[in-house]
């Protein structure tokens, strides 16, 4: 007989595994409560809420988390437009270098982020663009590209060649043919391509470094602020904000593919 | 107008995939309220053919017309026919209704008076009451039924049908071949339908066209086509026909030819033969019985040649494989044919 419960050491193994990746996060949401503000102490010598009150009252946090929504909000944009239609040219025709393209396409993701950051440094001291907000968005969206058009190609492939076909057969034109017949059939995958290239646009610091001008996007911010000996804790009170929003459209990208496989 | 324009018309149309000539210089013309079928093996170039009439393919060169208007450079979506997918390819996000009523939706039919429509469609198809169901919950036969409402609903001038019944089983297949030409006739639509079984396109077709590696070999009523195959290639696709190599025609004192000859037109015989027919010693290989007719499997003796023989099950009831039976083979069903393709 084979039993299909997982053994005693296989679970204990598990669970510490999951301890080890989990735990000291519940440090971060500790220590936003300490009442010791110039190092972190264990255990905490008091707690107090009063850093929130801190945190909501200093203009350059919410400067920063302004920002950050900005950016991720337009290079997921960016991203959606553009993941979208390398999406709907790869999948539906064969071309020569067509694997070239894809690899092309997706490399950005693999290549290391201070790679890609000071190709796009140098790129924008070539061209002469300033560094700002639109910086940090195009360097942003070569990411977040990446992940729409993963999303995306993979529901592309599914969608039959004939439903196209049979659209512009009945009388519709290009525009209609997505409006009608290929959005809504990869809508939710562009809703979860778009939640996750929000959520690593959001938390993104490598590339944003060297994008940057003199603006700090929430985890700039944050690098900064750790090496000040002066109000950590308010540092923690943001990381659980942004612990928040980046999970919770990842939670809920991952319900959303998950739903729809549970259909089938 | 003074002059009727065929309802599709082909000139020297040619359709290269690199080194594949997928169509091969085909000229036809389908006349108007004709059903008209496209019969050939896969890779014959039929879909081809149907492709680039819907415009989802354009000729590498020749030309077609669409009821007198040539279609070089004309989009899918502005042409007046409308096809039946092979595979149906219904919206999956749209329920029935809706899948009907798309054609009249993206040119801007009000929902009432398109769902109006679209109702009657699906009644004209004899499925008026799932309209509101999804494609994934009907059955091959309905969503096959949709794809038609759906087409028809469009009143196009030419419906093209890309192997609609391949996907059915037997019983459904027969029933869907009586009301599709039952519909046909009701319309007065051309119907181009392709199929690559043979029973289906002469038994539905006013006439069919035969394909074979990208080109026509024949065109004719279905009756032409079955009696008087014009090459090899047609008696032995359509039907199952004998082909006799020139030679053993001659023999039989018939033309000089390679001939055809269809299984019943032989009969067995018991004593001489009588006048107008030729005798032939052959060995019984198998024997099959089928209900109306009895199948036999003979090899010609001296020869290397098998015939199919087909007479009525009442006659030849003890018959066996080795034994010695005479054929009787009328000199007026060896029917001669060109070369072998």
């Amino acid at each position: 007989m084979r039993s299909d419960r997982a053994s005693r050491p296989l679970k204990l193994a598990a669970l510490g595994g999951l301890l080890f990746l989990h735990v000291p996060l519940l440090f971060v949401f500790l220590y936003a409560f300490t009442t010791e503000e110039k190092s972190y102490q264990f255990p905490p010598p008091g707690l107090t809420l009063k850093w929130f009150g801190v945190a909501f009252g200093r203009q350059d946090i919410w400067d920063a988390i302004g920002l950050s929504l900005r950016v991720a909000a337009l290079a997921t944009t960016v991203a959606l437009v553009l993941g979208t239609l390398i999406a709907a040219a790869l999948a539906r025709r064969q071309f020569f270098g067509r694997e070239a393209v894809s690899l092309l396409v997706i490399l950005p993701i693999a290549l290391p982020g201070i790679v890609t950051g000071i190709a796009l440094r140098a790129a924008f001291n070539l061209m002469e663009i300033d560094y700002g907000l639109l910086t940090i968005i195009l360097g942003h969206a070569t990411f977040c590209i990446v992940v729409v058009y993963n999303n995306a190609v993979a529901r592309f492939r599914r969608l039959s060649g004939s439903l196209v076909e049979a659209s512009m057969d009945l009388g519709a034109d290009g525009f209609q043919t997505f409006r009608y017949v290929i959005l809504p059939n990869i809508a939710t995958a562009l809703l979860a391509g778009g939640m996750l290239a929000f959520a690593l646009s959001f938390d993104e610091v490598i590339v944003t470094t060297f994008t940057a001008g003199q603006q700090s996007t929430l985890p700039i911010w944050m690098l900064s602020e750790l090496v000040r000996p002066r109000q950590r804790p308010v540092t923690n009170v943001v990381a659980v904000f942004v612990i928040l929003v980046t999970f919770l459209p990842i939670l809920a990208a991952y319900y959303l593919t998950r739903d729809e496989s549970g259909h089938k | 107008m003074t002059f009727a324009a065929p309802a599709v018309r082909f000139r020297a149309v040619t359709r290269h995939f690199g080194p594949v000539k997928a169509v091969d210089g085909v000229d036809l013309e389908i006349a108007p309220g004709e059903f008209f079928s496209m019969l050939g093996p896969s890779g014959s170039g039929k879909t081809t053919c149907l492709r680039l009439i819907a415009g989802f393919d354009q000729p590498s060169s020749g030309e077609i017309e669409i009821f007198g208007v040539a279609s070089a450079g004309v989009p899918p979506y502005a042409r007046a026919v409308n096809t039946v997918f092979q595979d149906y390819a219904l919206f999956p996000h749209m329920n029935v209704l809706d899948n009907v009523a798309y054609g009249l939706m993206v040119r801007g039919v009000g929902k009432r008076e398109r769902h109006a429509k679209a109702a009657e469609a699906l009644a004209l198809v004899k499925l008026g009451q799932h309209g509101d169901r999804k494609p994934v919950q009907l059955s091959g036969g309905q969503r096959q039924r949709v794809a038609l409402a759906r087409a028809l609903v469009n009143q196009p001038r030419v419906l093209l049908l890309d192997e609609p019944l391949g996907a059915l089983d037997l019983k459904l297949r027969e029933e869907m071949q009586v009301e599709l030409k039952a519909l046909q006739r009701k319309l007065g639509t051309a119907f181009v339908f392709v199929t690559h079984d043979q029973g289906e396109a002469l038994s539905m077709s006013d006439r069919v066209a035969v394909f074979n590696e990208g080109k026509i070999v024949q065109v004719g009523p279905p009756e032409e086509i079955y009696e008087r195959p014009r090459t090899e290639f047609v008696a032995r696709f359509v039907g199952g026909s004998n082909v006799l190599p020139a030679a053993v025609a001659r023999g039989l004192g018939g033309p000089d030819a390679p001939c055809s000859l269809r299984p019943e037109a032989i009969a067995l015989l018991t004593g001489p033969a009588p006048e107008g027919q030729a005798a032939l010693s052959a060995v019984i290989e198998d024997a099959q019985y089928h209900g109306a007719a009895r199948r036999l499997l003979v090899a010609v003796a001296g020869a290397a040649l098998r015939l199919a023989v087909s007479i009525p099950a009442g006659e030849g009831g003890g018959l066996g494989p080795g034994q010695a039976v005479t054929l009787g083979i009328p000199l007026s069903a060896l029917w001669p044919m060109e070369g072998a393709r």
